[in-house]
């Protein structure tokens, strides 16, 4: 069976603590999901720098900063914050409904591309 | 017979004069009223009091003793309400008379209150002065939800001062444009994004058209019919002249009570200074001028008619931390034949503009990066001819010679704006008393104590004089929370905070980042011991999973091995690790221990079960290990029992935290084959003692360690040990390892505040030891009680798992 594309119901939001992210694999696509005061955001979990897991990364905001080399990436757009960094990295629609975290798979979203590469 | 000079005013101002006429020769007898009962203080340091950055007393100018010293009869708390020209007295509220050979008017300001229905309801203040700012203080505390309406200097200050005290601020400006009469729209623009970023809201243009509630108010209504909740308002509206008492007195007044260039109102006895006065149609709200009014008028009053007032070109600057903001001169882009040159950075939140006219500096707004500002106003000042510079005007290239900067000063320029200090007063305090260093000179002549602002400029000028210049160290966090360290322990111990976020909330900008968050975890580790509020949320990612991250993402697990002494079984134990879990490298790292390498998160808390071993903790800020020696037990030449000694060292402060990694060593024997000597902290055995050394490295920097102390016992060479290692903990900056701590501070300083402390400091600092040790565990047990339940579980999606 190939990953969903739509909407995907990923896990109920007590998994995921306030201002930390986690790691889901779903097919071939790995995903952070991020747990802001207010709401959650995904985006791809891969550093365009050198790969780190940027699920392990502390938030600032709505900032992330990967934990290998402390590049920093906006969760709401993907992008880098500073313009020296290489790329952004993928975001994907996310909303929760009675308690459960659901990720719309095929809307990964690179602001710095016209149209989004499937992850 | 001395003749009678009476001041009316006690405030800066008014008192600066009389300390200007104090100077120079004079036949007065002195004699000041002022209504309100404080001595002369400091009015526009009460932003700092309000925020908690100062106390009431040290923003003290004058204290009484001041005015005995001087035989200045202070009436305090007496209020004039009349003026007697014909016979020359004043008449204070008591119908008491005072005579006057001359009148110094310096009546100052009063903060203007617009006329919006409900601003007579309880919980509506003013701030302007002493007691206003103790009203708002009794009412200050966490969660308040606060208005301020007023977006300009005072506004903004008031907003920063209540919101580090916890309130809930909303700054409501009317116009479009934060502090619109020293910025433009973008200037206000880069301002508006600093405060918020503080945490503190800001709504504009917007109109305020009532305060509601019973009684008590509730909140305010906007003229667009929005609303806004809030239980405590604070009006920063802008300032009024008082002018009352001269109007009445029959001296011509309009906005402000007018004088002439020598600061003599319309009677030739009556001299006015300060907010009160309108000079050449200019009324006065910053304190600079209002200095060098004083001035003029001491010379004027004593019958030297040199010097004149000219009026002053306006320059403001912000007083909050971390929001740079300077603007001066002419702001006015329209004005004929003004030019400008500008330059921003959003990312930086840097804006310059410079307003040129016929190549001279008319007028600047300078918003994030405010170091040239001296240099620009000394352009504006001299009116120098700009052609050459015109190239590098917004980034003029910073001297080689720091002395040169200085050197071309004129002695008359300002360099404290705040206390009025000028150059030439500086020189000559450093030359009269010796000085040779920053809190010197502040203490003689006041030059920074105020808003701080001119700190870079007083060293320059103290190295540039003094070749014996003691340079202050002090270091801030960042820029989230823009305090040094010493602050923030302070803040933290003072203000009973005990999470990260609640630093970041009250005193910080809500957010943090990867730089302060752990900085400030470690903290309130510190300062409460251990009996903190854990926010793993705010740790670097191996202080949530206790391994250390590789650049694949997997970790490493490096178990205690404590003086590097092992056992068969405990090596089995790992070898079986290695096979079970296809560990892909074990190594034998520097520290005599064995690092698994490559393991995946989910596996972590399995390995450490099966270890059956505690944490090294290898991946943290903390005590890392203590390499031993063969020491007595098998060495031919050892003299103490190092492996032993080492062990316990190592049980002593295992599972404790300190500002950078402290890697330790025992040796036992002064041949040093577990290189004590290199180490942040070590032992050196002797025959018939040790040797304690402190800041060793042989990292990145190679440094040998210094001597602490030498003992005879292993006891006393333990107890040195670990007064050493906590004195490290509470009085490092986050981050620096004991060689940079120890250069730092200078052995001696510690030596006395350690190993030669009073006893009771030293029982204080063991207790406090004591007390961290014992809420420490080995952070590997999370395996049984994970702080998270997706801690180290990978998480499985519900749906799209291929089946």
């Amino acid at each position: 069976m190939s990953a969903p594309q739509g909407w995907t119901a990923i896990t109920t939001i007590d998994k995921v603590p306030l201002r930390e992210g986690r790691a889901v694999t779903i097919g071939n696509t790995e995903i952070a999901i991020f747990h802001l005061a207010d709401r959650y955001l995904t985006i791809e979990n891969k550093c365009p720098h050198k790969g780190g897991p940027l699920c392990d990364g502390i938030v600032s905001g709505t900032t992330v900063v990967c934990p290998l080399h402390g590049q920093r990436f906006d969760l709401e757009t993907g992008m880098p914050v500073l313009a020296s960094q290489p790329a952004c990295v993928a975001t994907f629609s996310t909303r929760v409904e009675d308690g459960i975290i659901f990720v719309d798979l095929g809307s990964a979203h690179k602001a710095s591309e016209e149209v989004a590469a499937v992850v | 017979m001395k003749k009678q000079l009476v001041v009316v005013g006690n405030g800066m101002s008014g008192v600066a004069c009389v300390e200007q006429i104090l100077k120079q020769p004079h036949d007065f007898e002195i004699t000041i009223f002022g209504d309100e009962t404080h001595a002369n203080y400091n009015r526009i340091l009460l932003s700092l009091v309000l925020a908690g950055e100062k106390s009431p007393e040290d923003i003290v100018i004058n204290d009484i003793e001041w005015y005995q010293t001087h035989d200045i009869r202070a009436r305090l708390g007496v209020k004039i309400t009349g003026i007697d020209r014909e016979r020359r007295v004043v008449i204070d509220e008591d119908r008491g008379e005072t005579e006057y050979d001359k009148l110094i008017l310096a009546t100052g300001s009063s903060a203007f209150i617009p006329p919006i229905p409900g601003v007579d309801k309880t919980n509506v203040h003013v701030f302007r002065t002493l007691d206003d700012t103790r009203a708002l203080l009794e009412k200050a505390r966490p969660g308040l939800k606060t208005a301020v309406i007023g977006g300009g200097l005072l506004g903004l200050e008031a907003a920063r001062g209540l919101q580090m005290r916890g309130c809930e601020v909303t700054v409501v400006h009317l116009m479009d444009t934060l502090m619109e009469r020293q910025l433009d729209s973008t200037g206000g623009e880069y301002l508006k994004r600093k405060i918020e970023s503080l945490g503190i809201r800001v709504m504009l243009p917007q109109q305020t058209s009532a305060l509601f509630g019973n009684g008590r108010v509730d909140g305010l209504r906007f003229a667009s019919g929005e609303e806004l909740e809030a239980d405590l308002v604070v009006i920063a509206a802008g300032i009024r002249p008082n002018a009352d008492l001269a109007r009445k007195a029959g001296l011509e007044v309009g906005r402000g009570i007018i004088v002439n260039d020598y600061l003599e109102t319309s009677d030739p006895n009556i001299f006015a200074v300060g907010e009160c006065t309108e000079h050449r149609g200019q009324t006065f709200g910053l304190v600079a001028p209002l200095f060098e009014q004083g001035r003029v008028l001491a010379s004027a009053i004593a019958g030297n008619r040199g010097p004149v007032f000219e009026g002053a070109s306006p320059a403001a600057k912000l007083k909050i931390m971390g929001v740079d903001i300077f603007s001066a001169g002419s702001i006015d882009e329209s004005e004929p034949g003004v030019e400008t040159v500008r330059y921003e950075d959003p990312s930086l939140g840097t804006y310059k503009k410079l307003l040129l006219k016929e190549n001279r500096l008319h007028g600047m707004i300078l918003v994030g990066d405010i170091e040239d500002e001296h240099l620009y106003m000394e352009w504006m000042r001299s009116g120098a001819d700009l052609t050459a510079h015109r190239r590098q005007i917004l980034f003029p290239p910073r001297d080689a010679d720091p002395g040169r900067e200085v050197a071309d000063m004129p002695d008359t320029e300002t360099v404290c704006g705040c206390n009025g200090v000028r150059k030439a007063d500086i020189i000559q305090a450093i030359h009269a008393h010796g000085l040779t260093t920053l809190a010197g000179l502040k203490q003689r002549t006041r030059a920074s104590t105020s808003c701080g602002s001119c700190t870079g400029l007083c060293e320059k000028l103290l190295r540039a004089v003094t070749p014996d210049f003691q340079e202050e160290t002090r270091t801030t966090l960042c820029a989230c929370v823009p305090f040094s360290y010493e602050q923030l322990r302070d803040i933290i111990r003072g203000q009973q905070l005990k999470s990260v976020e609640e630093v970041l909330n009250v005193y910080g900008n809500r957010k943090g980042c990867e730089v302060c968050k752990p900085a400030l975890s470690y903290m309130l580790d510190m300062v409460w011991c251990g009996d903190h509020e854990e926010d793993r949320s705010a740790r670097f990612i191996n202080d949530r999973v206790h391994a250390n991250i590789q650049k694949d993402g997997t970790f490493s697990v490096i178990p205690r091995m404590r003086g590097g002494v092992t056992t068969p079984d405990e090596l089995r134990r790992i070898a079986d690790v290695a096979d079970k879990y296809k560990v892909p490298m074990v190594k034998v790292t520097g520290s005599q221990r064995i690092d698994l390498l490559g393991i995946k998160k989910a596996d972590l808390p399995n390995v450490w079960a099966d270890l059956g071993m505690p944490s090294g903790q290898a991946y943290t800020k903390g005590v890392r290990m203590v390499k031993t020696c063969v020491g007595t037990e098998f060495c031919r030449f050892g003299v103490q029992d190092s492996t032993r000694a080492g062990i316990e060292l190592e049980r002593r402060l295992e599972n404790l935290f300190t500002p950078h990694k402290v890697k330790m060593g025992v040796v036992g024997c002064p041949r040093n084959c577990a290189e004590a000597t290199v180490k942040d902290l070590g032992m050196i055995g002797q025959d018939g003692s040790w040797q304690v050394v402190v800041g060793g490295a042989a990292g990145k920097s190679v440094r040998k360690a210094d001597l602490l102390i030498t003992v005879e016992t292993t006891a006393q060479a333990l107890e040195a040990c670990d007064l050493f290692f906590q004195y490290y903990r509470e009085n490092a900056n986050y981050l620096e390892r004991t060689y940079d701590f120890v250069e730092r501070l200078g052995i001696e300083k510690i030596r006395k505040e350690t190993v030669y402390a009073p006893e009771g400091e030293r029982e204080k600092l063991l207790d406090r030891l004591a007390r961290s040790k014992a809420l420490a565990k080995d952070a590997w047990l999370e395996r049984e009680a994970p702080v998270h339940p997706t801690q180290f579980v990978q998480i499985q999606p519900m749906e799209g798992q291929p089946s």
